[in-house]
């Protein structure tokens, strides 16, 4: 688990949203420090997404303040790469502007090594497979040096196995290149396997029910001291239990 | 067989066509023999009249096309990418797409005279609106995230729509174009049934004031042909690189 710093990089104070006459979210106060995985769960449609799209800034609240102390990137489900550019070129379009050719080279080599993609280069989107795809998505949202990176339910089109692979890579990768990350999921042991603190989100419109602090750093197994525990605690708060 | 089907089934029409000349199946005057066609074609073909006539007409449709395709395409885009505009002017799209390019033949006389602007007019309005309303749906349905991709990347606005809206609609344009070009070719026989004294649909009524029904069908052969040789030559466009991955998914 990574250290807090006093002043955090996201917080929402008060936080509403309505689409139409539909309240999404009400009342939101939530706050997350430099470095942390803070991961979201919740009921279907209880507005994760739209907390998300607060957080990146491509919504903003009816009610209340976000402040986002940095940049960000969002990586969304599936569909988010640029289809008529190859895996390259789309990690390349993600890159701070106004690098040199060569530094733009460099750095799209690192994240295909990076992300097993080198063999993939020249591919287009349509031409990989779903796990694949998302792991350009990261490269590209990871490459671009942002402060924060909003995950968007990211592997939840992948089969099972393909999520249990990314979940480890991602785990490694932010070892290496932490970012501050929110983490939107419907997939509790995927939450309480990447999160720092997991907050649970009530049905529409959202409110923070309950958040769950995880005892142990990553990587970190279901067998894990404290995993277990969050994982019913979450399913006790949703009524799944 | 890709080529081997088409032919066979060429035969076959021709076959028939022959039998039923040979039979007098058809009264006099009203449909020619295949080898009256044959001939007639050969003598065109041989006197340079058809290639004359056949320059004329792709010149009047590039005119028409190309001037539809430089001005529908931004105001498509205009109207699929804001809303305000799309509810001003989508209605009288939709409006003036239904007039007939035909309905527009003595508007085209009175303003442009005669000559190939009136017949570029009447291509032109055959395609322009068709366009605008294909373009406007192409870039209304360009997906949501795509943007806020951009808007994370920090994008200027030409950036969004050089590198955003144009490749994602690109795969549709190039159906929209496909589609508008063969229109254009079939209006230009009616467009060239107006004061122009060249071109296939002019042949096509010179050949009719003279009873020339051979003449007829061997300028509808040169047509269909012709048609024929732009649909391939659009078609090839899906195949670009940057276009083939919307055809591909």
């Amino acid at each position: 688990m990574t250290a807090a710093t006093p002043e955090p990089v996201l917080e929402l104070a008060g936080v509403g949203f309505d689409y139409g006459p539909n309240r999404v979210i009400d009342a939101l106060d939530l706050t997350v420090a430099r470095g942390e995985l803070l991961v979201c769960v919740g009921p279907s449609g209880c507005g994760k997404s739209t907390l998300l799209a607060l957080l990146g800034g491509h919504l903003r609240p009816a009610r209340g303040t976000v402040t986002r102390r940095g940049n960000s990137r969002t990586i969304y489900q599936d569909g988010g790469l640029f289809p008529w550019l190859t895996v390259a070129e789309n990690i390349a379009g993600g890159l701070p502007r106004g690098l040199a050719a060569d530094a733009v080279a460099a750095k799209v080599a690192d994240w295909l090594g990076v992300m097993r993609l080198a063999e993939s280069a020249d591919h287009y989107p349509h031409q990989l497979s779903g796990g694949m795809r998302q792991r350009v998505e990261i490269a590209r949202a990871l490459a671009a040096e942002t402060d924060v990176l909003l995950m968007d339910e990211p592997f939840s089109a992948l089969d099972y196995q393909s999520r249990l692979r990314m979940r480890k890579e991602l785990v490694a990768t932010l070892a290496e290149r932490p970012r501050t990350v929110v983490f939107v999921t419907h997939d509790i042991e995927e939450a309480v396997q990447l999160g720092d603190r997991v907050v649970v989100l009530g049905a529409r419109p959202a409110n923070v029910r309950r958040v769950l602090t995880l005892p142990v750093a990553r990587p970190r197994t279901p067998a894990a001291p404290g995993v277990a525990e969050a994982a019913q605690a979450i399913l006790d708060e949703l009524g799944l239990a | 067989m890709r080529f081997v089907r088409p032919l066979l089934t060429g035969l076959v029409i021709l076959a028939v066509w022959w039998t039923a000349s040979a039979l007098g199946a058809f009264p006099t005057g009203t449909v020619p023999a295949p080898d009256a066609v044959a001939r007639a074609f050969a003598g065109e073909v041989a006197s340079g009249r058809l290639l004359d006539d056949a320059v004329a007409s792709l010149y009047r449709v590039a005119w028409g096309f190309v001037t539809a395709v430089v001005t529908a395409v931004p105001l498509g885009l205009v109207i699929g990418r804001s809303v305000a505009t799309r509810q001003a002017l989508l209605p009288w799209v939709n409006f003036f797409r239904s007039l007939s390019p035909i309905a527009w033949i003595p508007f085209a006389i009175i303003w442009f005279g005669i000559g190939d602007p009136p017949a570029i007019f009447i291509l032109f309005i055959a395609t322009f609106f068709q366009l605008v309303l294909a373009t406007s749906a192409a870039a209304a349905g360009v997906p949501k995230v795509y943007y806020r991709v951009a808007e994370d990347m920090e994008l200027p606005p030409l950036h969004v729509l050089f590198r955003i809206t144009l490749p994602a609609i690109l795969p549709d344009l190039v159906t929209a174009l496909r589609v508008a070009i063969g229109v254009a070719w079939m209006v230009d026989v009616a467009a060239e049934m107006i004061a122009v004294r060249s071109g296939l649909g002019y042949l096509i009524m010179d050949a009719r004031n003279g009873l020339r029904m051979d003449l007829v069908v061997s300028a509808m052969i040169a047509i269909g042909a012709i048609g024929i040789g732009l649909d391939a030559v659009f078609a090839r466009l899906a195949r670009i690189q940057s276009v083939r991955w919307g055809f591909e998914r």
